[in-house]
């Protein structure tokens, strides 16, 4: 087991680490951007991080515990890094740079409008497709302009 | 099921000495309809009749399988056993599930009028445990009627288009629900143990009164469609054992993998 002994280490220091975990899924969305940290702790014991599941069911949570104690490994200290129900996590936690991230990659970030506006284009001539799409976490629609599918962070109704 | 679905951690907080057998029993009791159900309907990806409805049918039951896996590592947190423990190392008279999910997968029909019925007593169920004493289950319920709210919106859908078209989808459901119905309110079968979960005030009410709020609930929408509707009396031998062949198929199929390398690390 590893001493708790080590060079004062703040909980900043480590979301700042966090930011450059991304979501396995999605290359430039981190696991920071998705709202998926509910909580850093740091003290004498060593690193405590509570991650969100996003679904019960994505087979990716498990990779991002993993993840994240790899990037918190060469700290030194003591890790316990684990997923908690202790609040839902909703698309409203994704971060502005998250909701920028999407958008680059071709998915609509979450929108309260009932049609998001078109990623690719930005037309907000869109319709949906099917509340279930590739991943739990969204959903498919169609651009009337640009004529292109694409996926939009599934909404909460 | 193990390697893919990041463990929930243990539950902090013991629940009542009093509650603690019919938490079990209502823990293995979800537990076994979310993941038997979850099994059954990812038969469908690959031949669903529409690729649409595959993607949502496959997304649907996985769900099911994280709600599971969910509810089997709470339990586990009870009885110290690991999730793929629970999950697969039991003989199929072991598990307790509803019979209302014993039929087989069937056709379409089937699995619209079988997941209608399961979907909406599960709610009741759920609701009847939102606002619980033990906030390991009460948290995990919050985050299951989240995700369950997409799945229902789903499946009245289909209820709907299926009821209402004329000839074959119509007679089909029909008959789904005929042969669905005496099974129908198992779930909501008396759980031993039960009176201590709703002393302990985790289970707000009875099981048969959930079976009269869900019987009272959907009475009015199967009615408004013209649909058969369940038994109000529910069958004292019927409930959560004695699942009969379709399940020893199902079960024999979700063991399999397993059961040829025992012991071994996924």
């Amino acid at each position: 087991m590893r001493t708790a002994v080590g060079p004062r280490v703040t909980e900043s220091q480590v979301r700042a680490i966090l930011t450059r975990v991304p979501d396995p899924e999605m290359p430039g969305v981190s696991v920071v951007d998705m709202g998926m940290i509910h909580a850093i702790h740091v003290d004498g014991q060593g690193i405590t991080v509570q991650v969100l599941p996003t679904f019960l069911g994505c087979p990716a949570t498990t990779l991002i515990l993993t993840d994240i104690r790899a990037a918190l490994v060469p700290l030194g200290l003591a890790l316990e890094v684990r997923s908690t129900m202790a609040e839902p996590w909703t698309v409203a936690r994704i971060t502005a740079n998250g909701r920028r991230a999407l958008a680059a990659l071709g998915i609509a970030p979450p929108s309260d409008a009932t049609d998001p506006a078109c990623p690719l284009c930005g037309s907000d001539k869109t319709v949906l497709d099917s509340a279930f799409g590739p991943t739990q976490c969204r959903s498919l629609h169609y651009c009337r302009d640009c004529r292109q599918p694409f996926e939009a962070m599934r909404a909460e109704h | 099921m193990s390697a893919a679905i990041g463990r929930l951690e243990a539950p902090v907080t013991a629940p009542p000495p009093p509650a603690l057998p019919g938490l079990m029993e209502l823990l293995r009791a979800m537990a076994d309809d979310e993941f038997v159900i979850g099994f059954i309907d990812s038969e469908w990806t690959g031949i669903a009749p529409l690729l649409e409805e595959d993607i949502a049918m496959s997304s649907i039951a996985q769900d099911e399988l994280g709600h599971a896996a969910a509810l089997f590592d709470l339990l586990g947190g009870l009885t110290g056993q690991d999730r793929d423990v629970l999950a697969y190392d039991r003989e199929p008279e072991a598990y307790r599930h509803a019979r209302l999910l014993d039929h087989g997968r069937g056709d379409w029909a089937m699995t619209i009028a079988r997941r209608y019925l399961y979907e909406s007593a599960d709610a009741v169920r759920l609701e009847a445990l939102a606002d619980g004493t033990w906030a390991p289950l009460a948290d995990l319920v919050g985050k299951l009627r989240r995700e369950e709210r997409y799945h229902r919106m789903h499946i009245d859908t289909w209820l709907d288009r299926l009821a209402r078209t004329a000839g074959e989808p119509r007679r089909r459901l029909i008959a789904a629900l005929e042969t669905l119905g005496p099974d129908a309110g198992t779930v909501f079968a008396p759980l031993p143990g039960e009176s201590g979960l709703v002393a302990a005030g985790i289970l707000e009410v009875s099981m048969h009164e959930l079976h009269v709020r869900w019987l009272a609930e959907i009475e009015p929408a199967l009615a408004a469609l013209d649909l058969p509707v369940p038994p109000a009396v529910l069958d004292p031998s019927h409930g959560r054992t004695a699942h009969g062949q379709p399940f020893s198929d199902l079960h024999a199929a979700f063991t399999s993998v397993r059961r040829s390398d025992p012991g071994a690390t996924w």
